[in-house]
């Protein structure tokens, strides 16, 4: 793998973060956080979406008629999110009811359709997977991040095991929406801290 | 939420207790990028109303006449109707109606209403990838509503989502005169600010049996 290459996955997952940089896919983020497990879950299964879907529309990209284009993406992100949620309920049923709608909620989550746009239909398909799967694992490592926290404060424990000490009482909001929210917004800010970006007022 | 509740319930729970936003999240991406002016928001929210109304029904029909297992045996009897399973594509179909139909409003509007248009017109295509408008359908099928409850279902997220954004709207326009963080402008402080929205809608739990 050359230079090139290890700075396309490097920019998807830091310098170009879907979440933190694009905004993009924030409501999966809040949603699938309250377990480090379903975060995890959730952040594979989206950077396999996004890596292939990468690959199928790079593929295409100069056969698809540009006013039709939308369509078409929308058709192949589809199809492979169906193959992911099949393949969840066949061997993970339990994760797969825990995530409940929110694997279906790939197909609108905007970082797949907003890497096909504006990264696949420019590029050749190996630059384009990895560009999938840089953005995906961007993706995943914030899901997990934010699982963390919420998990070991909401929770008192990580992947379903109790680590904090018993008198450790939990915090029941992190479990709930607002600490999900106000999770993100702490963890945005660190994240600026860290990687300062202009920001438009 | 289950199936037997009143429609009105599921209407008055879907606006405050169960706000399709501040509880499930879905709609964050437009929340976050059109938040920042009250008209746009408003714009924005009656679109996301009017589609979630149409388009969780329509769902509904489809999912219920075509989808289900079993669906089909109106159209090809029961014996064949059970070797069927339509039901994984089910997010396809609801995605190219939801698409298909804020083309055909797009065309409508253009047509009748050339003001409304130019009001909503940018608006209407971003819905599409709107997750709210797709949650909501699935919410829908997971929830086994009737059809009178998808109707309620349609129209009370849509509600809620609008009444989120538009408070949001509010709230970000105070925000320019008062002194953020460096590092927080932005989505950092839109979430913190969410979070205790969430925390006040909270306070409606109970208010309906849901």
């Amino acid at each position: 793998m050359s230079n090139k290459h290890i700075k396309t996955i490097k920019d998807g997952f830091w310098a170009g973060n879907p979440i933190f940089v694009q905004t993009l896919g924030i409501c999966s983020a809040l949603a699938v956080t309250t377990k480090v497990q379903n975060a995890l879950v959730m952040g594979l299964a989206l950077t396999g979406v996004t890596g292939l879907s990468n690959v199928a529309i790079s593929l295409m990209r100069n056969v698809i008629p540009h006013r039709i284009r939308l369509i078409v993406e929308m058709i192949v992100i589809a199809a492979l999110v169906i193959l992911f949620d099949q393949l969840l309920k066949a061997y993970y049923f339990e994760m797969s009811e825990q995530l409940s709608v929110y694997v279906g909620l790939i197909i609108t989550n905007c970082i797949v359709l907003g890497r096909a746009e504006a990264y696949a239909l420019q590029n050749g398909p190996f630059s384009s997977f990895l560009d999938g799967i840089g953005n995906g694992m961007g993706y995943a490592a914030v899901l997990v991040t934010v699982a963390v926290f919420r998990e070991l404060l909401g929770s008192g424990g990580l992947w379903n095991h109790r680590i904090m000490p018993a008198s450790y009482e939990p915090i029941q909001l992190m479990v709930l929406a607002p600490g999900a929210f106000i999770m993100l917004g702490l963890l945005y800010w660190v994240f600026r801290g860290l990687n300062p970006v202009k920001e438009e007022k | 939420m289950s199936h037997d509740v009143n429609p009105l319930v599921i209407l008055v729970a879907s606006i405050l207790t169960n706000n399709i936003l501040l509880v499930y999240f879905l709609g964050m991406c437009s929340f976050v990028a059109v938040s920042k002016k009250i008209e746009t928001a408003a714009g924005l929210g009656a679109a996301v109303i009017f589609v979630l109304t149409a388009t969780t029904p329509i769902n509904w029909l489809l999912n219920h006449y075509f989808l289900e297992d079993n669906a089909l045996a109106w159209l090809v009897g029961p014996h064949l109707a059970s070797k069927v399973h339509l039901g994984i594509f089910a997010l396809v179909f609801f995605i190219a109606v939801i698409a298909g139909f804020v083309q055909i409003v797009e065309l409508v509007v253009e047509r009748f209403s050339p003001a409304l248009y130019y009001a909503l017109g940018i608006f209407l295509p971003l819905i599409t990838v709107n997750c709210a408008i797709l949650g909501g359908s699935l919410f829908m099928v997971e929830w086994k509503f009737n059809f009178m409850q998808s109707i309620a279902y349609g129209f009370g997220a849509g509600a809620g989502w609008a009444l989120a954004i538009l408070v949001m709207a509010g709230l970000r326009k105070r925000m320019r005169i008062s002194l953020v963080p460096r590092g927080l402008e932005g989505m950092g402080i839109t979430m913190i600010v969410t979070g205790v929205m969430a925390m006040a809608f909270m306070a409606f739990n109970g208010i309906v049996p849901v």
